[in-house]
């Protein structure tokens, strides 16, 4: 069985906001209708997005780190969002393991977004429905468009390759031995909801102390 | 949690119509009292049609909740594996059931007691779908226990209960101070459970941490920015935007008026024989009763919060 994910490489994400953009062109361009935006010239803008770039810092100062940190729906193998849709719009594809909302069922009574532990759901304020991260499954079960984009619109903008996409369930796919070989890991395992997606730590670099030298 | 006035209507006055069911039913299979029979069936079709209006007024409540309601219909169809797709079915069951028993009673029918066993077990069941939405979602920690459902079940009680004896006080004088004993024990066993509940939730320690949400190990980690300026959808549902402050003076608010307020305005009411103090006291409750719920939602802590600490 199929499991498309996306593996997100924490060493090399810049925080260039690259893959939110093109995210939100190319999902607000579709025939599932636009990702509304609230106030979008006025002080406060707000508006509906499938992927989040987010920063921390990590340590103490003067020895921190800058974290850029995407997010988006991980695409759960045990998804608490799907059970819990009264409507049946929440589902999980079986070919390939995507999480989809169909926006013609969906009701809007946001439950799924409860039910997420990991806020991936957001509900588009103009059209009010649960919108979420589709992993572009219009690009990447495409007929049409060049073999080598179909792939996910963050995928392709992201100008150091932080983002890999792949079927996890295929030992020998990149997005595997990455996480294989390079400690891949899950948000959140302790609710146990098997996100499909992982993220790679950033390698351990030696810190110089310089009164050594 | 934001707190949703749409949720907390529709859980209160459903709340306060099945407690008042269980209130109808109960008199009509225990009987007893001076209760001729034509004021026995004004107060149970009666009742039980006020139990209707405010079911459908729960009802109506809720659909402001949804952002698409004009597709209500879709909802009752995962009810295999949704609490809430139950709690749409266990509605118009409990509904249809109390219509039924209303006039089965208006029209004199011998099987009505049946009709209201009927209601009322739609009425327990409405209760567990109810309770469910919030207890099945394991990682809201303040949602997820027994309690829930306890709690809803015997503050709907009391305020059913309450009800009941305003309502006799006009139908059916004779069963006023059954009722009031009732509710009584319901409010004093109500106390104690939300006493604690809130003791539990005082001292739940959250399972997930920053570490766990970006599975970054180090103690010191601190958000710099949520991805967005404005706020999203995630900033708006999750988190209630009130002072801790507001937030312990609501707890004191409903318990304050649901507890000893509305129990010593019912007590004055019993003494003076007056059915506008017990009309008077039901409504004090029922302030309390919002406050309660929409101190429920707001207490519960959502681990997405975990990853809108910091706007910018
Ligand atoms: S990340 Fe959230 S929305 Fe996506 S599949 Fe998992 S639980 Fe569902
Ligand atoms: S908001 Fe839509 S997708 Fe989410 S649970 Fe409700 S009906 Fe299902």
């Amino acid at each position: 069985m199929t499991q498309l994910a996306l593996v997100i490489d924490l060493n090399v994400c810049v925080g260039c906001h690259a893959c939110v953009t093109s995210c939100k062109q190319w999902n607000t361009s579709g025939s599932a209708g636009p990702l509304e935006d609230l106030n979008p010239y006025g002080e406060s803008p707000s508006g509906t997005f499938f992927n989040r770039v987010q920063t921390y810092e990590v340590g103490e100062f003067p020895l921190t780190e800058t974290v850029h940190f995407p997010k988006s729906c991980l695409h759960c193998e045990d998804p608490p969002c799907v059970p819990v849709c009264p409507t049946g719009a929440s589902y999980k594809r079986k070919e390939d393991g995507i999480v989809l909302v169909d926006y013609d069922k969906c009701i809007g009574c946001k439950y799924c977004a409860w039910a997420c532990p990991y806020g991936a759901r957001e509900l588009d304020e103009g059209r009010k429905v649960m919108t979420k991260c589709t992993l572009c499954v219009d690009r990447v079960t495409s007929t049409t468009l060049p073999e080598d984009e179909r792939k996910p619109a963050c995928v392709m903008a992201c100008p150091t390759s932080a983002r890999l996409f792949g079927d996890v369930h295929d030992e020998n796919s990149e997005v595997s031995v990455a996480i294989r070989e390079r400690g891949g890991y899950a948000l959140m395992p302790e609710w146990e909801t098997k996100p499909a997606n992982q993220y790679l730590p950033r390698k351990i670099t030696e810190l110089i102390d310089e009164a050594k030298l | 949690m934001k707190p949703a006035w749409s949720v907390i209507f529709l859980t209160t006055l459903c709340g306060m119509a099945q407690g008042f069911m269980l209130a109808l039913v109960g008199a009509d299979l225990i009987g007893g009292g001076h209760v001729t029979p034509a004021s026995a069936r004004i107060f149970f079709s009666g009742g039980a049609a006020i139990c209707v209006v405010l079911t459908a007024l729960g009802l109506f409540a809720s659909f402001f909740h949804l952002g698409r309601p004009e597709r209500f219909w879709r909802s009752a169809a995962m009810w295999r594996t949704s609490w809430l797709s139950r709690e749409v079915i266990a509605v118009p069951a409990f509904l249809g059931s109390s219509s039924f028993y209303a006039w089965a009673h208006y029209s004199g029918q011998a099987y009505a007691p049946a009709l209201g066993v009927l209601a009322a077990a739609c009425a327990l069941a409405l209760w567990v779908c109810t309770a469910m939405i919030y207890a099945c979602l394991r990682f809201i920690r303040e949602w997820a226990s027994a309690y829930t459902l306890v709690n809803f079940v015997l503050l709907g009680c009391a305020s059913g209960f309450t009800l009941a004896a305003c309502w006799a006080a006009w139908a059916a004088p004779a069963w006023v101070p059954a009722y009031l004993a009732a509710a009584y024990l319901f409010l004093i066993v109500g106390l104690l459970v939300r006493l604690l509940m809130l003791r539990r939730n005082a001292s739940l320690k959250p399972v997930s941490t920053l570490q766990s949400a970006i599975g970054i190990k180090n103690p010191k980690i601190q958000q710099k920015s949520m991805g967005a300026m404005g706020g999203s959808f995630n900033t708006r549902e999750f988190f209630h935007g009130k002072s801790a402050l507001f937030i312990k003076n609501v707890r004191w608010i409903f318990l304050v008026l649901i507890f000893p307020a509305s129990t010593m305005l019912l007590a004055l009411a019993e003494q003076r024989v007056s059915g506008l103090l017990l009309v008077v006291a039901l409504l004090v409750q029922y302030a309390g009763l919002l406050a309660e719920r929409w101190f429920f939602f707001a207490q519960a802590n959502h681990p997405q919060n975990l990853y809108y600490q910091v706007v910018s």
